[in-house]
């Protein structure tokens, strides 16, 4: 019996793509072993595991005298707070972006270093740390939560503004020009064609940077920016569980609600 | 042609009001007014205080390039603390995705609860994370490490079992044909289909990563953000200008490679 028919044929070999494939591997190893060298993992509390266990207890039994005592300093007030900083802050940073967004947009300019250097500037925003930002801004105003919406509002500038010119970009040229046929203005075009038809992704994307505003507004507070984040680190410090479970679960509570209806209104929207 | 015929033509067709629009507007103008009034936000002061703010950013402007060479140590440690939490939190993520995809695990009841535990944990801010594990573990970078994974356990987890979900159904049919098990139809016909997404959402979490851990370092879990701390606590900018520069190199630096890297990859 012919046994040839049981065996397969075997793989072509591309030896370039082989080598490259290898030599990636290596590259990565070797860097997940340099990674390694230098860091102390032998140095962490013995009492890492009690802790924990305490904050876990502290999230299935949380201090619920906390969550609202009318003393202006209880979850249901700093949450609010925190939502409040991630509005107002949203809505200085889509007002400023889109300047910035024309500004970037390829589209709009017939020089091509303009939208370069706008895209380079939103770029160097975006990676200029918020902390650094919301302490500049708390030597400026002081510390409390219109640092954290000034900072909020510079920061945003940054995604949203990216986010704006891409949706700059992708217009249908076709409104504009109907406009301009019939002896439209610079100004008509922007009023009558361009802006309503960018309102849709306007707002969605404003939705999407208020979600992420969220989230950086509940860490602000860290610094002292006002807002959830500072009777966390507080209520760590002090080694209060129960008050960090129920911190966290409010957080947890928060961003979800907020990621839904920000979809809900976003589904509506498309 | 009559007059007020003329008339019809030359006026526009009017636009349909619409009631939720107004709601929306009204809405929007109360929360702002809102939001003011909790956050005592108040633009007079910015502009007030404007030329302190612009002093520091001056001061930012002339760094103090000798301050180099101490920080790079710290600035080396906050990329190993990237690299690592990108490499647990990927692992754990490459199991996890496995275990929630609806295509390999049939149970809708753990699928459905995996998936709970999967966006309860994405909705915790890192820093947050970070200061826990500060609490739990200790300053150091450890603490940063553990942060990062779990960050990076959430955005990949997400990414890579919609990649599952979407691969072509065949090659797992043939496999169970010729009556492979579980493990057989992973890595035969699952593994191959989706690999290259799995390195390219490794990739962009190891972006979201290296920015991420420049600042844990401020609430003391590790990496250069600790000395971004001290120089403003002591009022030193020229310093803290030096650091936020090298922080926008490295951090665009790497964005340019690995953004670069997945372009080839899902070519």
């Amino acid at each position: 019996m012919d046994t040839n028919i049981k065996k397969l044929p075997p793989r072509p070999v591309d030896m370039q793509k082989r080598i490259m494939h290898w030599g990636l591997a290596i590259i990565t190893i070797v860097l997940i072993a340099w990674s390694c060298t230098g860091m102390d993992f032998g140095g962490i509390k013995a009492t890492a595991g009690q802790i924990a266990g305490a904050i876990f207890n502290g999230i299935f039994h949380p201090d619920w005298s906390y969550v609202y005592n009318g003393s202006g300093e209880d979850l249901v007030s700093q949450l609010w707070q925190t939502v409040c900083i991630a509005f107002l802050g949203t809505f200085i940073s889509a007002i400023i972006s889109l300047p910035f967004a024309f500004w970037a947009a390829h589209t709009k300019h017939k020089k091509w270093y303009i939208s370069r250097t706008g895209k380079i500037v939103l770029a160097i925003i975006r990676s200029f740390p918020e902390i650094v930002l919301a302490l500049m801004f708390i030597k400026a105003v002081g510390p409390g939560s219109a640092a954290g919406v000034l900072a909020l509002g510079f920061h945003s500038v940054g995604m949203l503004a990216k986010l704006f010119s891409e949706a700059i970009e992708n217009l249908d040229d076709g409104p504009n020009e109907a406009v301009t046929a019939v002896g439209g203005s610079k100004t008509n075009i922007t009023m009558f064609s361009t802006l309503p038809n960018l309102m849709p992704a306007l707002i969605s994307n404003t939705l999407y940077r208020f979600d992420v505003s969220i989230r950086s507004a509940s860490i602000l507070g860290l610094v002292g920016a006002g807002g959830i984040g500072y009777p966390l680190i507080i209520a760590l410090q002090y080694r209060q569980w129960n008050r960090v479970g129920i911190i966290l679960l409010g957080i947890i509570i928060m961003v979800i609600v907020i990621d839904w209806i920000s979809g809900m209104i976003r589904k509506k929207l498309v | 042609m009559s007059n007020t015929d003329k008339e019809a033509l030359m006026t526009l067709p009017k636009k349909k009001f619409k009631f939720w629009n107004l709601i929306w507007v009204v809405v929007f103008i109360v929360g702002l007014f809102v939001s003011t009034d909790v956050t005592h936000t108040d633009l007079g002061a910015l502009f007030a205080n404007f030329n302190q703010f612009t002093d520091i950013f001056l001061q930012m402007l002339h760094p103090d390039w000798a301050y180099l060479g101490p920080i790079m140590p710290l600035l080396l440690e906050t990329i190993k603390m990237a690299i690592l939490g990108t490499v647990i939190g990927s692992i754990l993520a490459f199991i996890y995705s496995l275990l929630i995809a609806r295509n390999i695990v049939k149970n809708k009841a753990i699928t459905g609860i995996l998936r709970v535990i999967m966006n309860i944990v994405r909705t915790v801010p890192d820093l947050l994370l970070g200061a826990i594990f500060v609490a739990i573990v200790g300053i150091g970078p450890v603490a940063g490490i553990l942060a990062l994974a779990i960050c990076t356990f959430g955005i990949v987890v997400k990414l890579f079992y919609e990649a599952i979900e979407t691969i072509d159904p065949g090659p797992i049919e043939a496999l169970t044909a010729v009556g492979a098990n579980k493990l057989q139809i992973i890595v035969f016909a699952v593994l191959p289909q989706v690999i290259t997404y799995f390195i390219s959402y490794c990739l962009y979490a190891f972006e979201i990563n290296v920015r991420a851990s420049t600042v844990l370092g401020y609430i003391g879990a590790g990496g250069i953000g600790l000395y971004l701390q001290q120089t403003l606590q002591v009022f030193d900018y020229a310093k803290t200008g030096t650091i936020i520069l090298v922080i926008i190199v490295v951090v665009v630096l790497i964005d340019y490679v690995s953004s670069k890297s997945r372009e080839a990859l899902m070519k």
